[in-house]
């Protein structure tokens, strides 16, 4: 089943003089239970296409479809992960989730939202640090906080704007492993927007690059088949995943190539040697002459026979 | 020629004096660099790598051991050693032309003035700021700025070429464009050049050596590879060669596995106590 369809989508911005056309025709399908990565150079239009996705912004033309039911704003049919967590800094975790729930589930009984509350909080590992602020927790804590938020609103579909980009390669790597954990689990259908390959790899079923702003495009969709579960290690031995690399880093490789525009310009480099500053810049009263290259005199030796 | 030793690290140590002892970073670090050739320091944070490099560039002193380039003992900095650090290190107040120009004016005093502007703005162009070269820094995007800081670089005729983790603040597919932008102009130039990295895929694209590093206190070399590709090198054939995948695995063990178990770097000065977390290094992940 067809849970997300994205139809023709445009979107530029600024006035009509001077519009930068952000996306152009972006069609995407996403079936229900799936896990696609979006991959693209950082400022081709991600996180626009992102914002469209989660109903914040709207498209200029074209039209995106959840459920079958046109998309009219955002709403909490769609959990979003922001790259900078965004929780609100004077909240603890606890109510930091809460405050979302409390929105999104009032028919339920307060025990009913606190134990869903606790449930996501134990499903991130968070519950020994239930009570605290976000300036107390790492940034792999918040980052965890923040999916834990999304996925308390029950989501359709699970959006993840560079969820990770802003850690270090270790907790990066961890919270990979914990994502793919639990989009296993929920069945979840998540979106990924990310700029590294092999984390695109690593999560995703299906892998598809956006090509270089402005008028950025959704490139093919390359799957990944490579067999769940996916072990860091073992994934680097396996043929699938050189083969998936290759194809997508060739992909985004070709993509800013088009981009590049043969300039010719007169170009010269003059002919110096660099001078050693430790010699004295000039000699009784006159001055240093460059040394050239050009002007290097070959020696002759004599060497007897 | 190729044969003879360019730069030399001989017996290269590097200790702290602590409460508890020495704390040895680095210890008894050799190895000849060819002349033109690229070499890769490979190895976890904290383990000494970024130290060597900048006892190679002369901003880090040697407690014992010496450093030999052309024929020559290194003491102190000095414009024949151009580093590129991994933040691009510009002053905000200048154009990337101006910052460039810092150092050409004076490696080339010699010269006339138009020759020097010549010089720098033939460098930022090849590095594809030809149309920004006079922007200021805030003026342009973080993998543009470490454009400025490789010309910076090649724009002096440096002996060596000192990269720290130039690419690591960037996301992989700038970090990607960068290297291209870096080894084409290493390949006009050769000039030998000694990088610093934690990335696999990059050591294996620039390098014609890598050497890679065991874990510290007293960090040494664990291993040197050689790496063969064909140059000049594109992704696609270098990403697509038999052997590429070979070695990425061979090196991710290494950093693995044998990083932390390597014979004969056991400390054999008590220094594990106290952390290295003075600003040279970062702070170490104790295993």
């Amino acid at each position: 089943m067809i849970l997300l369809e994205v139809k023709g989508v445009s979107k530029g911005f600024g006035p009509k003089a001077k519009r930068t056309e952000v996306l152009e025709d972006i069609t995407l399908e996403v079936e229900q239970g799936e896990f696609v990565a979006i991959i693209g150079y950082s400022g081709a239009g991600k996180t626009t296409l992102m914002s469209l996705l989660a109903g914040l912004i709207k498209p200029d033309s074209g039209s995106i479809k959840l459920n079958g039911r046109m998309m009219e704003g955002p709403g909490p049919d769609r959990g979003i992960v922001f790259q900078n967590y965004s929780l609100l800094p004077w909240l603890t975790v606890y109510e930091n989730i809460a405050l979302a729930v409390d929105q999104v589930f009032p028919q339920w009984t307060p025990d009913q939202r606190r134990d869903h509350i606790e449930k996501h909080i134990a499903m991130v590992n968070l519950t020994p640090a239930r009570n605290k602020i976000p300036r107390e927790l790492s940034g792999g804590m918040r980052q965890r906080v923040s999916v834990a938020r999304a996925l308390s609103l029950k989501p359709d579909i699970l959006l993840l704007d560079e969820p990770l980009s802003a850690l270090d390669a270790l907790t990066r790597a961890n919270l990979q492993d914990e994502i793919n954990r639990i989009c296993q689990e929920e069945k979840k259908t998540v979106i990924l927007i990310t700029n590294d390959p092999d984390e695109a790899i690593l999560l995703a079923d299906r892998v598809i690059p956006l090509t270089a702003g402005p008028r950025a495009t959704l490139g093919p969709s390359i799957p990944v088949t490579i067999s769940r579960p996916r072990s860091r290690t073992l994934i680097n031995e396996s043929y699938d995943f050189k083969q998936t690399r290759n194809e997508v880093i060739e992909y985004l490789l070709m993509a800013t190539d088009k981009r590049k525009v043969a300039m010719s310009k007169k170009l010269v480099l003059p002919d110096l040697l660099p001078e050693d500053l430790n010699e004295p810049r000039s000699m009784l009263g006159a001055k240093r002459r460059p040394r050239r290259r050009s002007e290097q005199k070959r020696e002759t030796v004599e060497v007897a026979v | 020629m190729s044969d003879q030793a360019y730069l030399e690290l001989w017996d290269l140590t590097k200790s702290y004096p602590s409460s508890e002892g020495e704390a040895v970073i680095v210890k008894d670090v050799g190895f000849k660099f060819r002349k033109g050739e690229f070499v890769t320091v490979i190895g976890h944070s904290g383990c000494g790598k970024s130290t060597i490099l900048m006892m190679v560039a002369g901003l880090s002193t040697v407690t014992s051991g010496g450093i030999v380039l052309a024929g020559k003992e290194l003491r102190g900095p000095g414009p024949d050693r151009a580093v590129v650090f991994q933040s691009p290190s510009l002053l905000p107040w200048m154009t990337a032309f101006q910052n460039v120009m810092l150092g050409v004016d004076q490696v080339f005093y010699t010269a006339e003035p138009h020759e020097r502007r010549l010089i720098a703005e033939y460098y930022l162009t090849l590095v594809g700021l030809g149309e920004s070269m006079h922007k200021l820094p805030s003026e342009l995007s973080q993998g543009m700025r470490q454009r400025v800081g490789i010309a910076r670089a090649f724009a002096l005729s440096p002996k060596m070429l000192l990269l720290d983790e130039p690419f690591g603040m960037l996301d992989s597919l700038t970090r990607y464009e960068l290297q291209e932008v870096l080894i084409s102009l290493w390949r006009r130039e050769k000039i030998t050049a000694m990088m610093v990295t934690h990335d696999v895929d990059e050591a294996l694209f620039l390098s014609d050596r890598i050497i890679c590093m065991t874990d510290g206190p007293a960090a040494g070399i664990g291993e040197v590879m050689e790496v063969d590709f064909p140059r000049p090198r594109f992704r696609k054939e270098v990403m697509e060669h038999p052997d590429y995948y070979k070695l990425r695995e061979q090196l991710i063990e290494f950093l693995e596995v044998r990083a932390h178990q390597c014979p004969g770097t056991a400390p054999t000065v008590r220094a594990a106590k106290i952390p290295y977390s003075s600003a040279h290094e970062p702070a170490a992940t104790a295993t």
